[in-house]
């Protein structure tokens, strides 16, 4: 019993499931029923594959060690890559494969500039988080190209599932999530990346190759931003270079919230999703309890210091926990 | 007398502007437990390093077996049956013990380009095999290594080292930081190390506890080694003069 108690005060994504029941009930109780109504969960389960899968590869690249500021602007370059190309009559296919590429591109350069000179991630993926979306508004030429209108909508966007409750974004999100969790928990390649940010050195001293461990988190980071920008443009109908404008932020937060900690070795990707979760809930909540929107960023504000400080707490308390080890 | 089983043959190391090894020549006898003691700095880690291939040599020759070898990386080294136990630990406290073994070795049930699924299974039996085998007594596998104490995780890698049967196990000032009944149980375990067949290299800046468990003693100062002896022809007093 107690082994058990230590168990589960250790999963750091414990806080922020408790959390998400919490507020669920609460705003279930305030909204009188409208919040988990099937009209309501449509609208929260449209949105959040977008911030999720940026979530998924942030988390991923947290427990690796290292930190992405550059994701929110690679969200809206990889659909401008696209767009501009489609614009030119480029078929469907090969400007996804063109915008995938470009991100990887992307993540493989911040990721050697990171290693090869020694840079702290934030530095780089700060200046990386202007490149991009530079490089986003100069490509589409001052306004947004017009998307051709024979995309495959049905692979990305349309409702599906039981009452067209969620869109197939939906189902993307939880294979790639489902898909990412077994990498980080089953594969040998997991096991890499939780050495490589848990403790370099050691990792190291065991022959992983951990520099290309961090740039193939790196790479998979920006892919995951660029192709959840590329699942928002086409549920918007229009590739607007604004978009992702301080979603790195909250993908870092939602991260954080669900107990990746910033130094490295130590989260989980459901945490990761609970965190997003955690947030599109709260911003949809407070809309319908018709609080002003911008408590929004205080909330989650709140939260991130709040999760933080919870974690750290639980994890002193199973400290404690005499088991024999 | 025996062949070598390793063979260094005049090896330097420089960092930048540090001269670190000026010429190291060093021979290892099989099954032999070599005492290697130096001040700080004198470039003790610097060998071990490149003989565990953490860092690559300036200048010089490995021999293994009497055959020349290149040791570029971690990897190189394990397979070639030199395992090495560091004094800042080589685990990763926040993954569990049977994690930590395998890094890098992690049992796979199906692999692509040297990626696939760990078999976890063969890795909670063979981790509790390998925790007992080197006299621990730790109840689970799944235990976190950043739970274990300082003596622990040291006994978590010596059985990591056993379990993938070094013929060289290298112990790079293993008892830093260790209480005083955990130092005794490392130093009986590389005495122990003779009856296992595996050559011992123990690194120490204590010289008492070089004597309690090494049949040669080698010091070094200043990047080079300044004396070579057997445990018996050699005393305290002799190698403190010359470091
Ligand atoms: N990675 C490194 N970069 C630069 N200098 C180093 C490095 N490692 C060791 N040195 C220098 O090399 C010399 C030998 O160090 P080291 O091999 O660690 O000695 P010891 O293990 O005997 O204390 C020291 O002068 C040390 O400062
Ligand atoms: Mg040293």
């Amino acid at each position: 019993m107690k082994r058990l108690l230590k168990i589960y005060m250790e999963k750091p994504e414990l806080a922020a499931l408790v959390l998400l029941v919490l507020l669920v009930i609460l705003f279930q109780v305030q909204s009188g029923g409208v919040f988990l109504s099937a009209n309501n969960l449509r609208g929260i389960l449209g949105i959040l594959p977008e911030i999720g899968l940026m979530v998924i590869g942030v988390t991923i690249l947290m427990i690796c060690g290292e930190f992405d500021l550059s994701v929110g602007s690679v969200f809206a370059l990889m659909p401008m890559v696209m767009a501009v190309l489609m614009a030119d009559g480029t078929p469907f296919i090969l400007a996804f494969g063109a915008g995938i590429a470009a991100c990887a591109a992307i993540g493989f350069v911040n990721g050697f500039l990171t290693i090869n000179y020694n840079i702290p991630s934030f530095i780089t993926t700060l200046g990386m988080l202007f490149i991009a979306r530079s490089l986003t508004i100069v490509i589409s030429g001052g306004f947004p190209p017009l998307l051709p209108n024979d995309l495959p909508n049905w692979l990305f966007t349309v409702f599906v599932g039981p009452g067209d409750l969620f869109r197939m974004s939906f189902v993307w999100f939880v294979v790639i999530a489902v898909l990412a969790s077994l990498m980080m928990s089953r594969t040998n390649f997991g096991n890499w990346i939780r050495a490589t940010g848990g403790f370099l050195p050691a990792a190291q001293a065991m022959g992983i190759p951990t520099a290309r461990v961090k740039i193939a988190c790196f790479m998979l980071c920006s892919m995951l931003a660029g192709f959840a920008g590329m699942i928002q443009v086409l549920r918007l109908g229009s590739p607007l270079p604004s978009i992702g404008e301080g979603w790195e932020l909250q993908a870092v937060a939602a991260a954080v919230i669900g107990g990746t900690a910033l130094s490295g070795g130590i989260g989980a990707v459901l945490g990761g999703v609970i965190g997003a979760i955690l947030i599109r809930v709260i911003d949809n909540g407070l809309v319908l309890s018709q609080v002003d929107a911008n408590w929004f960023k205080f909330a989650i504000g709140f939260l991130t210091i709040f999760a933080v400080v919870v974690n750290s707490w639980l994890a002193k308390r199973a400290k404690a926990i005499k088991v024999e080890t | 007398m025996s062949h070598p089983i390793i063979s260094v043959r005049n090896l330097h190391k420089w960092y930048s502007g540090v001269h670190a090894l000026k010429g190291v020549s060093l021979d290892i006898y099989p099954n032999e437990t070599v005492g290697l003691i130096g001040d700080n700095g004198a470039g003790k880690s610097t060998l071990i390093n490149i003989l565990s291939g953490v860092q690559l040599a300036s200048e010089g020759e490995i021999h293994l077996d009497g055959k020349p070898v290149r040791i570029r990386s971690p990897r190189d080294a394990m397979d070639l049956g030199i395992e090495t136990i560091y004094q800042y630990n080589s685990m990763v406290p926040t993954m569990s013990i049977a994690r930590n073994m395998f890094i890098g070795r992690e049992p796979l049930k199906f692999r692509l380009f040297g990626l696939g699924v760990m078999d976890h299974k063969q890795m909670a039996a063979e981790s509790t095999d390998a925790i007992a085998g080197a006299g621990l007594h730790l109840r689970s596998p799944d235990a976190l290594v950043g739970e274990l104490s300082g003596g622990q995780r040291q006994g978590v890698a010596i059985a990591r080292a056993m379990h993938f049967k070094s013929r060289v196990m290298i112990l790079d000032e293993p008892t830093n930081h260790l209480a005083v009944k955990e130092t005794k149980k490392v130093i009986d375990f590389v005495r122990s190390l003779k009856d296992l067949n595996i050559t011992g290299i123990f690194i120490s800046h204590n010289i008492h506890h070089v004597f309690e468990c090494c049949d040669r003693i080698v010091a070094m100062a200043r990047g080079e080694v300044v004396l070579d002896k057997r445990a018996e022809d050699t005393s305290m007093d002799e190698i403190l003069d010359v470091l």
